[in-house]
């Protein structure tokens, strides 16, 4: 199932593997890999997907009109967790980074609507931010019936996490702790 | 993690993946790692293919992970307490056990208090009216000098307990509840039976299969036990191995986006601690012999004032015990199920999602629909459209009947921004922004602290409900509303306030104010000298990079805590420091101080004196518990059928399920005659959870949801593969195609035959491919585990019909 070789050493072993028709594959592909990624920018990422942590390397290049394009995704052969192997999801990353299907822009569905309508980030950071506010308020309990200081919220919860980087989510902790949030949950249990 | 850390003190996986290759045998329960964690199962076929490893895989399915094993045991979904009690009693009854490691590291000679009793399925502490034990109950018996009783031959010790207790997993008892036939067992017994000697590491393997039941806390510890039993822990090639499902739930669970925890473990405080002394009083735990360092209980303080500073800044002084009173202290569980179970009770107003569609994952997603229908409001922040994004219309929703306002933020990916990963192993491994923000998108982080920066102006302007946490809070980021995770990641890490340097580890918290960290455990990813995690000294120079030869490289990355890449592995050395096994060396003592990986133990506590501390420095005892009260369910694990089950318990028939089950929605339970057929949940290859429904070349590999049927069950019903079928609970139906497999064998258990179906989750009403009946959690049942309230999503009773 697993490779004995490495990818590298795969190479080379298909450098000397010419197909019938003397035509040699990796010959090719070698240099229609050199094509693409030449002069490309190498970044370090992780594999977005589970927790093994799969070490990636992401070539990038950027256009002369600022875009930046994502040219490849493959495993860092340098990792000790993976040694540059990947298995379906991870390579596939690349289109689960660059979509068609991404959420565009903020939405909002009023109460009852059949429709989402195109919001502003403004209209939905108020939104959201009011919304908080009143349902802390509303639900916010201070003293419980035994006299005891709990400083509570006890209307709004939080769930999320397993796809945010650390340093995000101790934030996501810290200000919903801020608010006084104590319904707060990731993936963990489910 | 609740049954790791009550039995060693850290709630993770205690190896990391490399370091499986060096097993001899290695067993996996509740796991398909093959087809689950593929690249990470590498490392279990290297310990194999290099040093002859033996493969025990035991599960419902046979899988990918089944065909390349040594033995596959087919077992009921729910049962591994058996399967582990059983090998427990065989290694206990033949004297199998490794007696210097049990004697040095464990609690076996520990004597508990009288009063101790297990009775037709029951343990002492049991209170009728809240359905709880108490678990200060299950106690030991304290000398005149106040500390615990050692004494391993008294009747009470520890190992009598447990011998006693797992004496009635005998091979008929394994084979009656969990179907595996009495000579299979034995077989596998014998093998595991042999790991019980220092030149042998056994290592367990395990995943949501084990942790997705309302005994997934008990499932885990049983093998842990086991680990213990047989020396196992704390050395290379060894452990309990959790394989997590997501790539930084690990991480995110230390920094506790977790109901009952603050970050590092710290336990959220509960009414009645008024203050510090009282929490403490609570929460951190208390030496139980004069030389247990119990590291995490004598510094608790330490950790919670640095916290406080942290989050607080000025505001937190000593004169106002650090604002103690901002912490939030819930009454009761706050978990996944209460969340929705408050929802549906009308006791909530607002739900904020990030990157998790609660739809999709349930339990019971048609009354996760209805708890969301509840809501006043739902903000759901992700890359793509979710099942919990399109609530308000999903297949049979009228949406104009639904008045739930929802706003959905599009979020950036993780490769539009930057910050850490932690894998299952602790593996920090930072990652580089490697594109900008598509569009529109905002991270998380900023959309999270925007909104929080607005709700401040709010109670600045209008007042509001107890405002001052809100407003006290420390913002210290150059935009605070638009933070940098290395600004993050530099505060997680800490600082001494005095010189305005960041510490190097945790052992320089003070509990005066004078220092901060956001997460103690993770204190020293991130010194002066720069961050950690970044660090890339991998496999193409093994020479420079893993000085010991056993895969550590300490310079990959970070490993919390303090880069330790095994824990426990003071206990891989024997009672004079000497490795058990020098081929395979943790640590090791070289007369001055411990050599090999970093140690997770004093660096230089020398292991001749008898006043050095005791192996596990995080617990209490300083000893690995065979027996613990961290736990509410039994101070030993004991097999109970699923809530939802196809036989009664053959051990105690009159109390079949856990008595300490949560249950929230008693009339949401099938009964076995109009349900006959026992289910399990899981996961494809090609798929993780829900998103990657918008991957094309994922959907194109595995394009439609089904599930899988047994072929005798298949005949029977004249079904073929290919058929439209409809699986049904009491809670909702699937209809989806059959796929007929052989994969799937009935069992005989008790006498009874009993099919299992198969039923993978990933599909639903939201992606490239949908189809109106595809959730897979609308069979689920809402039910949690005692300790932990995880769901049970692994074991529960469903019908199935043709289309
Ligand atoms: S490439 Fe596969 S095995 Fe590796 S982290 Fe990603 S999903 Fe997991």
């Amino acid at each position: 199932m697993f490779m004995d070789v490495s990818r590298r050493h795969f190479l080379q072993l298909g450098a000397v593997g010419v197909t019938p028709l003397g035509f040699d594959l990796a010959e090719a592909t070698k240099v229609k890999q050199r094509l693409r990624i030449e002069g490309a920018t190498v970044s370090r990422t992780i594999c977005p997907y589970c927790a093994v942590g799969c070490a990636l390397l992401a070539y990038t290049k950027k256009a002369s009109d600022g875009h930046v394009e994502l040219l490849q995704i493959e495993g860092d052969p340098d990792s000790p967790v993976n040694e540059g192997r990947l298995c379906p999801k991870g390579a596939s990353a690349l289109q689960l980074a660059i979509s068609r299907r991404r959420v565009e822009s903020p939405m909002y569905r009023a109460p009852g609507a059949t429709e989402w309508a195109k919001v502003s980030w403004d209209f939905a950071l108020d939104k959201l931010a009011s919304n908080i506010k009143a349902s802390r308020d509303r639900t916010f309990v201070t003293t419980d019936g035994n006299g005891n200081v709990v400083n509570r919220c006890e209307g709004i919860a939080f769930a999320g996490g397993a796809a945010f980087s650390s340093e995000e989510g101790y934030l996501a902790t810290k200000l919903m702790r801020g608010l006084g949030l104590i319904y707060l949950e990731q993936q963990a249990r489910v | 993690m609740v049954s790791l850390a009550a039995t060693f003190g850290r709630g993770a996986m205690t190896n990391h993946w490399r370091d499986i290759r060096h097993a001899d045998l290695i067993l996996i329960n509740g796991a398909n790692p093959a087809e689950a964690h593929p690249v990470g199962f590498q490392w279990m076929m290297r310990a194999k293919l290099d040093r002859g490893a033996k493969m025990i895989h035991a599960d419902p399915r046979f899988t990918r992970t089944s065909a390349v094993a040594d033995k596959y045991l087919r077992i009921r979904t729910g049962t591994d307490v058996a399967y582990f009690g059983g090998l427990i009693n065989h290694v206990l009854r033949n004297n199998l056990y490794h007696d210097e490691y049990v004697r040095m590291a464990t609690n076996a000679a520990f004597v508990v208090a009288e009063g101790y009793s297990f009775d037709e399925g029951m343990f002492n502490g049991f209170d009728p009216q809240r359905k709880t034990y108490n678990a200060a109950e299950w106690a030991y018996e304290t000398g005149p000098d106040g500390f615990v009783v050692l004494d391993i031959d008294h009747p009470r010790s520890v190992l009598n307990l447990m011998r006693a207790h797992y004496n009635r997993y005998t091979p008929e008892m394994v084979e009656r509840i969990t179907g595996i036939p009495r000579t299979d067992f034995e077989e596998v017994a014998k093998l595991v039976g042999e790991t019980g000697k220092p030149d042998k590491v056994m290592t367990i393997v395990y995943a949501v299969g084990l942790t997705h039941h309302t005994t997934g806390v008990q499932l885990i510890r049983s093998g842990a036990l086991l680990q213990l039993l047989l020396g196992n822990m704390g050395r290379p090639g060894g452990g309990m191995n959790a394989e997590r499902g997501h790539a930084n739930i690990q991480g995110n669970t230390d920094h506790a986006i977790s109901w009952d925890i603050l970050p590092g473990y710290l336990r959220i405080p509960a009414p009645g601690q008024q203050n510090i002394d009282d929490y403490l009083a609570r929460s951190a735990s208390k030496k139980l012999r004069p030389n247990s360092l119990n590291f995490f209980g004598e510094n608790y303080r330490k950790f919670l004032v640095s916290l406080l500073k942290t989050w607080y800044g000025e505001s937190a002084r000593a004169d106002n015990d650090f604002a103690f009173h901002h912490l939030p202290k819930p009454a009761a569980d706050a978990s996944w199920l209460s969340i929705f179970d408050a929802a549906l009770r009308g006791r909530m107003e607002g739900l904020m999602l990030s990157g998790m569609t609660a739809t999709s994952i349930g339990p019971d997603s048609n009354q996760v629909l209805q708890a969301l229908s509840n809501l006043k409001w739902l903000c759901v922040m992700d890359s793509y459209a979710t099942t919990s994004s399109e609530f308000w219309r999903a297949p049979g929703i009228e949406p104009s009947n639904v008045q739930t306002e929802v706003l959905l933020l599009p979020a950036t990916h993780w490769i539009e921004k930057d910050g850490s990963f932690t894998n299952s192993g602790r593996w920090v491994q930072w990652k580089e922004q490697v594109l900008p923000p598509e569009g529109e998108a905002r991270h998380d982080h900023w959309m999270l602290a925007e909104a929080f920066m607005r709700v401040r102006t709010l109670y600045e302007r209008d007042g509001g409900t107890y405002p001052s946490p809100v407003l006290q809070l420390t913002m210290p980021y150059r935009d605070p509303r638009r933070p940098e995770l290395d600004e993050i990641a530099q505060e997680i890490n800490g600082r001494d306030l005095g010189t305005g340097q960041r510490l190097a580890t945790f052992a320089a918290l003070k509990d005066d104010g004078t220092t901060t960290s956001g997460d103690w455990i993770y204190c020293g990813h991130y010194p002066e000298s720069g961050n950690l995690a970044k660090r890339r000294d991998g496999i193409q120079d093994p020479a420079r990079n893993d000085p010991t030869g056993m895969g550590f490289y300490p310079n990959w990355a970070w490993s919390w805590p303090l880069n330790r890449r095994v824990l426990y592995n003071r206990a891989s050395a024997d009672p004079a420091g000497k490795p058990w096994d020098p081929t395979r060396p943790g640590i090791a003592w070289d007369g001055a101080k411990w050599t090999g990986d970093v140690p997770d133990y004093p660096a230089t506590a020398n292991p001749a004196d008898q006043a050095s501390p005791l192996p596990f420095i995080m617990t209490s005892e300083g000893m690995g518990r065979l027996f613990s009260n961290g736990v509410a369910d039994g101070p030993f694990p004991e097999h109970y059928e699923p809530v939802e089950s196809p036989v009664d318990n053959p051990l105690h028939p009159h109390q079949s399920a856990t008595p300490v089950a949560h249950i929230y929605l008693p009339d949401r339970f099938g009964s076995r005659r109009e349900f006959p057929y026992v289910a399990t949940s899981y996961r494809l290859t090609e798929h993780e959870h829900y998103v990657t429904q918008h991957v094309d070349q994922l959907v194109a590999l595995q394009p439609e949801a089904f599930v899988e049927v047994p072929a005798e069950l298949a005949r029977e019903k004249g079904i073929a593969t290919g058929d439209a079928v409809r699986v049904s609970s009491k809670r909702g139906k699937l209809e989806v195609r059959a796929v007929v497999t052989s994969r799937l064998g009935p069992l005989t258990i008790d006498g009874k035959k009993v099919y299992q179906i198969g039923i993978p989750i990933h599909w639903g009403f939201v992606g490239i491919n949908t189809g109106q009946h595809w959730l897979a959690n609308a069979l689920t049942p809402f039910v949690g585990d005692a300790s932990s309230r995880t769901p049970e999503f692994k074991a529960f009773l469903v019908n199935i019909e043709k289309l």
